[in-house]
């Protein structure tokens, strides 16, 4: 056994997906800063290249915040790049010195021009040749997609040379469009849109016609309406060799959120304690599972554990 | 100002007989797939068998027109072997080329069969110059099939920036409204998904079920849409679906539509396009007879400078709505 498989794994707090206010923004990456337990905070613009330039003035005090506080800072990109204003942008992310870049586009990993960065959750990894093709190029560590099972994560992560991170929590990112969907849902085309993602800092809620909760949308993004919650996974997932969890900012506690999973991590808490305390912090989520375990990923299935 | 050059028609096949008459009614090129999940249309009783594709090949070659054969789902771990297979078979027997979107295929592809023409599906969702140029000059890749997210002006912006990279976009047929192969939308309802299991919405999960006087549609036991006494009740895909939100009961996604840009093959051909592709491979023999000649006499006409006919495509389109989709800004 190596040194690398007996360390504790570590903690990633996702980029905001979110358009929540650039004040409230800055505010909970300072709390986060001072007050989280994670080792690594995702900072950047990944749905929409509209809503970036809002937060840009506030950038270097976040970053120089979570630095100080020992945080690991990477910069994670946008995820569908069109315009050669969204390209621009993406080139002066690869072109930033001393910090990691999570490349949410295969163009991003492309600029990087062999330098080290992270792979995000929205590029298709799914085997062991895009994996180890994405290592060559330089990547270090790779979110998976939210889709897979546990034995494909296994089967990525004992062929992996760089650090595997597995969603652990929040709303899953589904689907990313050219269409924004808040804006349609307003009548509105996406020029002209008022920012109306903003109404909505936790996503909107889409039910079906029989009002069953069903998925969430974020302007252009699509998400599940179920926070993803792996509390109960995280032993089995460490087991095959994920090294890292992430956890997807929501509109709660997200400082309680982190010391929550830390403490199942590290055995400071069982994980049926840390589920019963999840659902308190998010009080008004329902939760699922079943991507990792081979099923539909809405659905919650129980361990036994 | 550049020569025009004759753009390709591309056309489904989900069956031998299919791709005859694709070929019969003026295909320049038809796309098939093989009987298994290495394909992104897996559905029950379509696609090729190996001996299907040499006698396809063989007919197609027969007329002047190309086979190419999509491989574009993406491997799952574990398991390349079938993936690597089918690379190897179209190889083998003669294929124009394979359509493929994962990149640790193409890059086994790239290096077991340097002389395979290599073709991006749209599966691989590469939207701009970066991402088609790390394909081509890494891979050798000569054709993208663009992601249904660019509006006209952006491809022809797009071109001159990838040559000699080709282009290839859809022009007729259902239509994505995600970008493709970056949707999950599909198995976090049903547990299968494009990208895993070449499906999206499965047929063996829907249901159509009469409550008091109307019809709901529903996808794994989530209600779809719901239809009053005597309309049609329409497939349930996920994306063109009725939902709420903010109270509020809309087709939040996309309407029941096809795409359909007969009268834009002008300002296509215009923005420097080399291929035009139907959708359809789950289609019938008719739908693809009738469509590809519809879009043979468009091409032929814009190529001459004559009027696009009009041509109605209304009853082979998903419940008779049509839309140029992503193509014009509005869509967004």
């Amino acid at each position: 056994m190596t040194v690398s498989s007996l360390s504790q794994p570590r903690l990633t707090l996702g980029p905001v997906l979110f358009n929540w206010r650039p004040e409230t923004l800055r505010d909970f990456y300072f709390r986060i800063a001072d007050e989280a337990d994670v080792d690594t905070v995702c900072v950047g613009e990944v749905v929409c290249s509209k809503r970036s330039p809002f937060f840009i003035p506030h950038l270097p005090e976040v970053i120089a915040r979570l630095a100080a506080a020992g945080k690991e800072v990477v910069l994670s990109s946008l995820a569908l790049i069109m315009t050669e204003r969204e390209l621009t942008e993406a080139r002066e992310l690869t072109g930033a010195e001393g910090w990691l870049v999570e490349a949410n586009d295969v163009s991003v990993a492309a600029m990087m021009g062999g330098k080290p960065f992270a792979v995000g959750p929205l590029v298709n990894v799914y085997n062991e040749g895009t994996l180890a093709y994405l290592e060559s190029m330089g990547a270090i560590r790779t979110c998976l997609p939210a889709e897979l099972p546990a034995a494909i994560i296994g089967q990525l992560a004992k062929s992996a040379k760089s650090e595997i991170e597995i969603q652990a929590f929040g709303r899953l990112p589904l689907a990313v469009s050219a269409r924004c969907y808040h804006a349609r849902s307003r009548n509105l085309a996406k020029d002209g849109c008022q920012f109306v993602c903003a109404d909505d800092p936790d996503g909107m809620a889409v039910d079906t016609l029989d009002d069953e909760a069903f998925l969430a949308v974020n302007g252009t993004q699509t998400m599940s309406y179920h926070y993803l919650d792996l509390l109960a996974e995280l032993a089995d997932l460490r087991a095959l060799g994920v090294r890292r969890f992430r956890l997807w900012p929501q509109n709660v506690d997200m400082v309680a959120v982190a010391g929550l999973f830390r403490a199942a991590m590290t055995g400071a808490m069982d994980s049926a304690a840390a589920a019963r305390r999840l659902t308190e912090l998010c009080p008004r989520a329902e939760f699922a599972n079943g991507y990792v375990h081979g099923r539909e990923g809405h659905l919650f299935v129980e361990t036994d554990s | 100002m550049a020569v025009q050059q004759r753009p390709e028609l591309v056309c489904p096949a989900g069956t031998p007989a299919a791709l005859k008459s694709a070929v019969d009614a003026g295909a320049d090129c038809v796309y098939v797939g093989f009987r298994d999940e290495t394909n992104a249309r897996n559905f029950p009783g379509l696609n090729f068998s190996r001996k299907d594709l040499a006698e396809g090949i063989a007919y197609a070659h027969s007329k002047g027109a190309k086979v190419l054969v999509a491989i574009n789902t993406f491997p799952r771990a574990g398991f390349p072997e079938i993936w690597h297979q089918a690379v190897d078979d179209a190889a083998r027997l003669g294929a124009d080329a394979v359509i493929l979107a994962d990149i640790g295929l193409i890059a086994y592809a790239a290096e077991t069969h340097p002389d395979l023409r290599l073709h991006l599906s749209v599966q691989a969702a590469a939207s701009n110059p970066e991402s088609i140029r790390f394909y081509a000059e890494r891979f050798g890749v000569s054709r993208v099939v663009l992601p249904r997210v660019l509006t006209v002006h952006e491809i022809a912006a797009l071109n001159p920036k990838i040559r000699p990279v080709e282009t290839e976009v859809f022009v007729f047929g259902g239509l994505c409204v995600m970008a493709e192969g970056r949707c999950a939308l599909s198995s976090y309802a049903t547990g299968q998904s494009p990208n895993m299991n070449g499906v999206c919405s499965p047929a063996g999960q829907v249901r159509y079920v009469e409550t008091g006087g109307s019809v709901k549609s529903k996808l794994a036991g989530f209600t779809i849409n719901e239809f009053g006494a005597g309309e049609p009740a329409g497939y349930p895909t996920l994306c063109k679906g009725r939902f709420t939100a903010n109270g509020k009961t809309s087709y939040l996604f996309e309407e029941p539509t096809s795409l359909n840009t007969l009268t834009m093959l002008p300002d296509l051909i215009k923005a420097g396009v080399t291929a035009f592709k139907i959708e359809g491979r789950q289609r019938g023999r008719a739908y693809v007879a009738a469509v590809v000649q519809a879009f043979r006499a468009g091409i032929d006409a814009a190529l001459a400078g004559r009027p696009i006919p009009d041509i109605d495509l209304d009853r082979i389109t998903e419940g008779g709505r049509q839309t140029t989709g992503a193509y014009e800004r509005a869509w967004r």
